[in-house]
């Protein structure tokens, strides 16, 4: 399991770089299907297909499931993505505090200055 | 092939970064331009906490914000949201106060869920690094949070992604 979504994100990225790899995925977007249907669909061997569905599954694109001897594909996409997008949207939400905290420090330092010079004078 | 550590998150102009470090972590890290005892000042104080916490480009207001910063004093902060009916209110206690170094609280609105948040404030030399921690009772309580987008995620991000991914899937079937 990848913990870190820059890491995610990469992968998804280069998961989704390959023609067939989409292509999997839009077809399996509209119904789930075997390694053997995607191989034959997509005029590939078994090996050459399993190769595809590992790059999809280790991004978290799909998830497959094995059922007596057919391994059945799906769409795993939603999760991964949205945690992604949600920490990108925290991040946010923080980056915006904290230009607003830099600002309140920035007016601490400068009154402690100021104060700092009349005891002096 | 591992020349580049893609554990590294990538920081914004300003230098915020945010890791999910494990099934139950979250992590926020931050540089500020100031000595660690005006930095932890801005973060106990009332009157100055609450000019920073709530952004306005959000669109939240705080209504009330009270704070008792030391150990097992509580806090009360109430938000409003044109997008909900009801003010939102979020609250804990502090378990430490470390003067200039560390705070520790819990968040108990959402009841057993709740993370556990530890900040720390680190000076190097003018700067003061912030490492804001949080530790969920368990993976399922973080994915939760992230699931309902309760702290401060946002609906309309996920939609775009998903229609970038949808797109992204639909022209690639037609090559």
């Amino acid at each position: 399991m990848v913990q870190y979504s820059r890491a995610r994100l990469d992968a998804s990225f280069a998961a989704l770089s390959d023609a067939t790899r989409r292509g999997v995925l839009e077809q399996l977007g509209r119904s789930d299907a075997s390694i053997t249907d995607l191989a034959v669909k997509f005029h590939m061997t078994l090996t050459g297909m399993k190769k595809h569905v590992g790059v999809l599954e280790q991004a978290g694109l799909v998830t497959t499931e094995k059922v007596g001897r057919v391994r059945t594909c799906k769409l795993g996409t939603r999760r991964l993505e949205e945690e992604t997008a949600w920490l990108e949207s925290y991040r946010q939400l923080w980056d915006s505090r904290f230009i607003e905290l830099d600002k309140v420090v920035e007016e601490l330092k400068r009154k402690e200055k100021t104060d700092g010079r009349e005891k002096r004078q | 092939m591992d020349a580049r550590r893609d554990s590294k998150p990538t920081p914004t102009k300003s230098g915020t970064t945010v890791e999910r470090k494990s099934e139950r972590e979250l992590v926020v890290t931050r540089t500020i331009n100031g000595p660690a005892r005006i930095v932890f000042e801005a973060w106990t104080k009332p009157e100055l906490f609450k000019r920073w916490w709530v952004p306005k480009s959000f669109g939240l207001s705080l209504l009330s914000c009270e704070m008792d910063v030391r150990v097992g004093g509580a806090y009360r902060l109430v938000f409003s949201h044109p997008a909900s009916p009801e003010p939102m209110a979020f609250f804990g206690k502090y378990s430490e106060v470390t003067p200039h170094s560390r705070l520790v609280w819990t968040n108990d609105e959402g009841g057993e869920g709740g993370a556990v948040t530890t900040v720390t404030f680190e000076e190097r030399g003018a700067e003061t690094l912030v490492v804001m921690h949080d530790l969920y009772p368990s993976k399922e309580a973080l994915d939760g949070a992230i699931a309902s987008g309760s702290t401060g995620g946002f609906s309309e991000t996920f939609e775009q992604l998903d229609e970038l991914l949808i797109t992204l899937g639909a022209s690639a079937g037609r090559s």
